[in-house]
């Protein structure tokens, strides 16, 4: 078994939804984390707070706002799943429910030592 | 989502109620001209709600926790916003040293539904036309979004946008405060209130056309609304109970109207086992509460008549006597087009299909009417089938079925139009 890293991105959607359909859309994020779970391949995953990052880089450090500033994407959070292929990665990664609000996902494989 | 006894789900609607708390109390803080900031507060509590739930649990209180994130938003807003002395003159009023505890006690549960009734006033303040009342409501009291409302009034989205901005505009420019209305102001206000209700409730009663779940959201939503005025002080009034009344008699018939093949089926026809027995016993205790006092508004007649259907055990067994008293009476205090129709119906059904049919052709621009509403023509042909003049009754039934986009309607008229054909 291996250990792939699910990165989502995206604009922010949430403005554009009315509360019902704020309801539907975590609905299906909830449904699809539990069946993740429910065959094992569910490792963990953290949100990340929309507001307030910070980058910083550059010789003589520059701390600035963002990364918002230079993309409109917001990174929502991750997943770590448990499967054997990136194949197989792939193909739990394209049911995330975010597609249709032009949603991202990133999959990195994590590396062993 | 909708399995019951099942604590991961939640219950239906529960972020479009919440919406319509949290912006009620958020804009009581904030003031009206505010709004825009009471939205983006909620949205983030969505999203906050989202994103922490779907990696961990949800919480056993999924509505508190909500309400817990939009208090900690505003009290971070109040705290250090930019617009420090420009919120609500109620907050000011009260907010003395301690925001924390102010905002504390706006969100404190008796709060809750004053600030909703509150913003339910502002809603339908006179000065705004109807139409944006209706939109402005299911925004803000009820949460809905401009897309939704606009499929439930059957518009287009940009059509709601424009309404929704010109009611905001309007609050804002004319520093409209958040109040539940005292002495005459309230009776003219309540006044309003019940019309954008009533209108709401009619919407999602009638609109065959648009979609079903949509339309049941509409009724809930003008029950929920109408519940919540009848339990406060301002609002527990005869009048207010006569139309929740009305509202649970017509909605304990609303599964009975359309068959499994979305064919609409007619009072006579309709399986009297099936109306919501719960609802219409409600639809009664309401009704006697609206009785107390003297008053007899266009509500209680109306509730009486639709008491008067759900009473009778068949449609043979209607009193139509009683009925057409009633009509008589709602004709006083309501002269309109649709009440003079109804009335028509009943004066049919009391065995005089010609009267009735004269009593429609006296509808003050029925001409006008017949060309752009089949219902006149539908029901004009229906009575002269009654009355076996089947010439004009095809031509009336011809001209309902061209007029009428909904396919139900059609497939209704079509079955009447034969029958024209059958007994030539």
């Amino acid at each position: 078994m291996k250990e792939f890293m699910l990165i989502f991105s995206g604009p922010d959607y949430s403005h554009h939804l009315s509360p019902d359909e704020n309801q539907a859309q975590f609905g299906k994020w909830y449904a699809w984390v539990e069946e993740l779970k429910k065959k094992g391949l569910y490792k963990e995953g953290r949100p990340l707070s929309p507001n307030g990052g910070k980058t910083i880089k550059g010789k003589e450090p520059v701390v600035t706002d963002g990364p918002f500033a230079e993309s409109k994407e917001i990174v929502g959070g991750y997943f770590i799943i448990e499967v054997a292929t990136m194949d197989e990665a792939v193909a739990i990664a394209k049911h995330c429910p975010d597609f249709e609000l032009d949603g991202k996902v990133e999959i990195r494989e994590v590396m062993t030592m | 989502m909708n399995q019951p006894n099942d604590t991961h789900t939640l219950v239906d609607h529960l972020f479009r109620h919440e919406a319509g708390k949290m912006i009620a109390i958020l804009t009581r803080l904030f003031g009206l001209h505010h709004l825009e900031l009471a939205e983006d507060v909620v949205q983030e509590a969505f999203l906050k709600a989202t994103q922490t739930w779907t990696y961990q649990e949800i919480p056993s209180n999924p509505a508190a926790w909500l309400m817990q994130v939009a208090k900690n938003k505003a009290i971070d807003i109040l705290r250090h916003g930019q617009y420090a002395t420009q919120y609500s003159r109620e907050f000011s009023l009260r907010a003395k040293e301690q925001v924390e505890e102010t905002v504390e006690e706006f969100f404190h549960e008796n709060e809750i539904a004053d600030s909703q009734l509150q913003m339910i006033f502002a809603c339908c303040h006179p000065s705004l036309n109807s139409d944006d009342q209706l939109a402005f409501t299911l925004k803000t009291a009820s949460g809905f979004g401009a897309a939704e409302i606009a499929k439930a009034l059957l518009t287009n989205e940009a059509v709601i946008q424009k309404r929704l901005y010109r009611a905001k505009q309007f609050l804002r420019d004319q520093s409209i405060r958040l109040e539940i209305p005292v002495g005459g102001a309230l009776n003219a206000r309540l006044e309003n209130v019940y019309t954008v209700l009533y209108l709401i409730f009619n919407e999602g009663y009638n609109s065959i056309k648009a979609d079903e779940l949509i339309r049941k959201d509409l009724c809930a939503e003008a029950m929920r609304l109408c519940k919540l005025l009848s339990e406060h002080s301002c609002g527990a009034r005869p009048m207010t109970f006569a139309l929740l009344s009305l509202m649970c008699f017509q909605a304990s018939r609303f599964e009975s109207r359309m068959d499994e093949n979305q064919s609409i089926v007619l009072l006579q026809q309709q399986d009297r086992a099936k109306w919501n027995q719960p609802l219409i016993a409600l639809a009664y205790q309401f009704l006697s509460r609206s009785s107390e006092g003297d008053e007899l508004s266009i509500y209680h007649l109306e509730a009486a008549i639709a008491a008067e259907h759900c009473l009778s055990p068949s449609f043979q067994s209607t009193n139509w006597q009683r009925l057409l008293g009633l009509y008589d009476l709602l004709l006083e205090r309501k002269k309109t087009p649709v009440v003079m129709l109804n009335r028509s119906v009943v004066l049919a059904q009391t065995g005089n299909p010609d009267a009735a049919i004269e009593a429609i052709l006296q509808i003050p621009g029925l001409e006008k009417l017949i060309s752009s509403q089949y219902i006149y023509s539908a029901v004009l042909g229906d009575l002269y089938l009654q009355a076996g003049n089947l010439d004009k009754a095809k031509e009336m039934l011809g001209k309902a079925y061209t007029l009428t986009t909904s396919q139900a309607e059609k497939k209704l008229i079509a079955g009447k139009l034969s029958a024209s054909n059958f007994e030539n």
